[in-house]
């Protein structure tokens, strides 16, 4: 289908699947249960799993495949999610050019420094582009101040020209929408205990996450894709038999810049606000951490290391003790002193240690990421093992 | 008809399970929340959630968990548990101790990460999630900015914590965004006359600036005040917000003929360029004949404690401060002390004065309606929060109120008692137009109550 194997359309379509289903699979607690601190099926963090998954799978076609490890892709995500703001600024609050212009823009800034940057390889590379990363970033705390209204954040204002829409409505400034379809409308459905909600910026990002999937299932498979492969084996090799890989592995670079732009065009349609955190290294680290945790060179482990990250991050960071003492209150108090007193390190501010823990576990015992722990679980209900683990484009390559 | 000539087998009772299922789950699709309120996330049972949103990690998690102090004692108090703080000395008297409006406080907890993107995702989800009527906290101004717009957008109640950014209430002021700390033009405005009697009306100012949107307000108001009372500013430095070494920054100082030095630095930033101004001998100078002198235009307890003996004789401004001795704040004092074994920072205070603040609204306004409370707080005259008689301005949404000008303590008699009072500017001096020119540029808009 689309030109997709039958191995890669399947692989497809059960995305797809997941996709449009998961306010119903993110809401696996009733509403008024005590685990309904895990559902983690509410618009804002749906839509996070989305932008990050194409963020990830961007940046994943440049590591995964060439093995240049960027250090700076969320100075990209940063400077789509300014230019989306200005063009709700300037333009009009429809979301469409907003996101175009951030691709372009981010393709623009990703050229200049994959250009510099790709000149060296291995770390200094990836020093090089933090450097960049680090340079926007101050730039755009304190000396661009003007245009990127510094540690503030770029926000939308009433008197705002917008061109093309309209300035304010009824004194408030317009909200986001899609030819008409606001991004904040959701419809909620309940059924008996249950509450789920189906939001329209949500399905937006599922359909510009699916075309994304689409485009690097297919940059995977294509002869480029070979190439850019190649790169990662042996570049050395390659340049011996005559061919040049700097346009190659420049092309990874600003199709992944692009997509690290479209993810932060997809974050201001959905909260038109752009802070300079967002192009920290912490945050390039981010990307980095969700790429490796679900599996390098895979085509849907990426998209699942972003979920597992934000999903500790929005879930773990918001228990509390005392909805930990609520947990246990059958228990004895002695028994729940003790208990809460072991999980508090683990929960809310300590969310960053449960993250770094699992990171570790998972670095260490599945060197794979995710995707490898998938498929050990595979072979183990698979008979024909030999035969799969070959065909697997999935096969983890570990980083470089 | 083919389907009655088969016999029943497990496929046609499950497709018919499945149908009957639909049809008996169709009428409750029909009473999706959003159909039935008027405003967003009205409480419907007997219970209102509130969402306190405070920096946990980061810069600013001291303050943040002395934030998070105040308003659990809040809610006690709300709930009529404990001895009922601040609330038997406001002035209002619609709280009763029974929740608000005859429902039981409940509150969700968020990490802002002092980033503004982490603080808007997690007030996102306390609103999405776990339907919370009001947001409120955050230790730092680009958070409140960020959050108040948000909430704006979303159509409920944002009460900011500590910030002191012209911005908040100024140019990126909101008609659902309230705040009751006071901002950079009331320090400068405050300092001022403190100063022109302490060091002379005739100094040379130099001002060392933490570079990002609150050092630029802090230092224009400082800047503007002294030199409307004779000062001269030398020169200004804007520092990098992640500097931890000032070195470099105090030697021009010394070389220069500056007699002042202005510290437009907060929390970590000013602890370590304070001591490194210190370190280099600064204080000990003399400069066209008189003391070189260290001035610190926003001050916190927990600040003055980083820096330890640096702060002795420096002054600067404070929004609040534990030893003062009015009733309200006698009574906060007490109830916070009793259950924390520690005075409550002014970052407590003004936190738990927004949670009272809101919930008294709440009570006048009969409504949690957002555009209720947003007409209830505008333009409400209240007294007995430990500031003396307050008003929350209908035009900006900004509370006016005296100003404490404080001094590090020459001789603390403890590790909280370190900063003195030295004078209460009054709130005239205080008060500006709301189109004065470090204000300008902003709109509140209509209040947005989601529905």
């Amino acid at each position: 289908m689309l030109g997709l194997d039958k191995k890669d359309t399947s692989l497809f379509l059960l995305v797809l699947l997941l996709v449009v289903l998961a306010p119903f699979l993110l809401n696996p607690f009733p509403e008024n249960s005590e685990l309904a601190q895990f559902n983690a099926g509410y618009p804002d963090l749906m839509q996070r799993f989305l932008i990050f998954g194409i963020f990830a799978i961007g940046f994943n076609i440049l590591f995964g495949l060439t093995g240049y490890l960027s250090f700076g892709h969320a100075a990209f995500l940063g400077v789509g999610s300014y230019a989306g703001v200005w063009m709700m600024k300037l333009l009009t609050m429809n979301v469409l050019p907003a996101i175009i212009i951030s691709v372009i823009f981010a393709g623009l800034f990703s050229l200049l420094v994959g250009y510099i940057s790709l000149r060296r390889s291995g770390i200094y590379f990836s020093i090089l582009t933090l450097a960049f990363a680090q340079m926007s970033f101050s730039l755009a705390y304190s000396v661009l101040t003007p245009i990127t209204n510094g540690e503030t954040g770029l926000q939308l204002a009433l008197d705002d020209p917008r061109i093309l829409g309209v300035s304010q409505v009824d004194g408030s400034i317009p909200l986001a929408h899609f030819f008409g379809v606001n991004m904040r409308d959701s419809f909620e459905l309940s059924l008996g205990g249950w509450l789920f909600t189906f939001n329209a910026g949500y399905y937006l990002c599922a359909v510009v996450m699916m075309i994304a999937f689409y485009i690097a299932v297919r940059i995977f498979r294509s002869p480029f894709g070979m190439m850019l492969r190649a790169v990662k084996s042996n570049q050395q090799r390659m340049n011996f038999t005559g061919l040049n890989s700097r346009p190659y592995t420049l092309a990874a670079f600003v199709i992944s810049g692009m997509y690290a732009g479209l993810a932060g065009g997809l974050m201001v349609a959905m909260d038109p606000l752009a802070g300079a955190e967002r192009m920290q290294w912490t945050a390039s680290g981010e990307v980095v951490l969700m790429t490796i945790l679900g599996g390098a060179g895979t085509l849907i482990g990426p998209v699942l290391g972003a979920g597992f990250i934000k999903y500790c991050e929005n879930i773990f960071s918001k228990i509390n003790d005392n909805i930990l003492y609520e947990w246990f209150s059958a228990l004895p108090e002695a028994v729940s002193d003790i208990l809460v007193f072991v999980i508090h390190p683990f929960i809310g501010k300590g969310w960053h240690l449960t993250l770094g823990i699992m990171f570790m576990l998972i670095v260490i015992f599945l060197p794979g990421g995710i995707m490898e722990g998938f498929q050990r679980i595979g072979k183990l209900f698979s008979r024909k093992k030999k035969k799969e683990a070959d065909a697997s484009g999935a096969t983890p390559a570990p980083a470089e | 008809m083919s389907l009655i000539r088969k016999p029943l087998n497990r496929r046609s009772i499950l497709r018919a399970g499945a149908l009957g299922g639909t049809a008996l789950a169709m009428p409750t699709i029909l009473t999706s929340r959003a159909w039935a309120q008027g405003y967003l996330n009205e409480p419907t049972g007997s219970t209102v959630t509130l969402g306190f949103n405070v920096p946990q990690s980061g810069p600013y998690a001291d303050e943040g968990a002395d934030e998070l102090r105040a308003y659990e004692l809040a809610v006690e108090h709300l709930n009529g548990e404990g001895d009922g703080g601040m609330m038997n000395t406001f002035s209002s008297k619609a709280l009763k101790g029974s929740g608000i409006l005859g429902k039981k406080v409940e509150y969700v907890t968020g990490d802002t990460q002092t980033k503004s993107d982490a603080a808007r995702a997690s007030a996102k989800s306390m609103i999405e999630k776990d339907g919370a009527v009001m947001i409120t906290g955050g230790s730092s101004s680009g958070v409140a900015v960020a959050v108040q717009a948000l909430c704006q957008e979303a159509g409920v109640i944002f009460m900011a914590g500590l910030t002191h950014s012209n911005d908040t209430t100024g140019k990126d002021r909101r008609a659902n965004g309230f705040r009751h700390f006071f901002n950079s033009y009331m320090s400068g405005a405050a300092l001022a006359p403190v100063l022109k009697n302490a060091y002379g009306a005739d100094r040379k100012a130099y001002h060392l600036t933490a570079d990002y949107n609150w050092g630029y307000t802090t230092e224009q108001a400082v800047k503007e005040s002294t030199e409307a009372m004779g000062w001269e500013t030398v020169e200004t430095v804007k520092t990098p917000l992640a500097a931890t070494d000032f070195s470099a920054y105090i030697t021009p100082v010394l070389q220069s003929d500056a007699d002042v030095l202005v510290l437009n630095h907060y929390g970590g930033n000013m602890v370590n360029s304070l001591t490194n101004a210190v370190q280099f001998g600064l204080r000990d100078k003399v400069v066209n004949g008189k003391n070189f002198e260290i001035i610190v235009p926003l001050y916190s307890r927990l600040m003055a404690k980083g820096a330890g003996e640096n702060v002795k004789g420096i002054f600067g401004s404070t929004n609040w401060h534990w030893s003062l001795q009015d009733e309200g704040s006698k009574a906060f004092v007490q109830s916070f002390g009793q259950k924390y074994g520690f005075p409550p920072s002014q970052a407590a205070h003004t936190c738990y004065v927004q949670a009272l603040l809101y919930a008294d609204a709440c009570e006048r306004a009969g409504t949690f309606n957002p555009c209720g409370v947003v007409e209830a707080l505008e333009g409400f005259e209240f007294d007995g929060l430990g500031n003396g008689k307050t008003l929350y301005r209908a035009e900006d949404h900004q509370c006016f109120k005296d100003v404490l000008v404080v001094k590090g303590k020459e001789n603390p008699t403890s590790e909280f008692d370190l900063l003195e009072i030295v004078e209460v500017t009054p709130v005239e001096q205080v008060t500006y137009a709301p189109d004065h020119p470090q204000f300008a540029g902003g709109a509140l808009g209509t209040c947005n109550s989601g529905a």
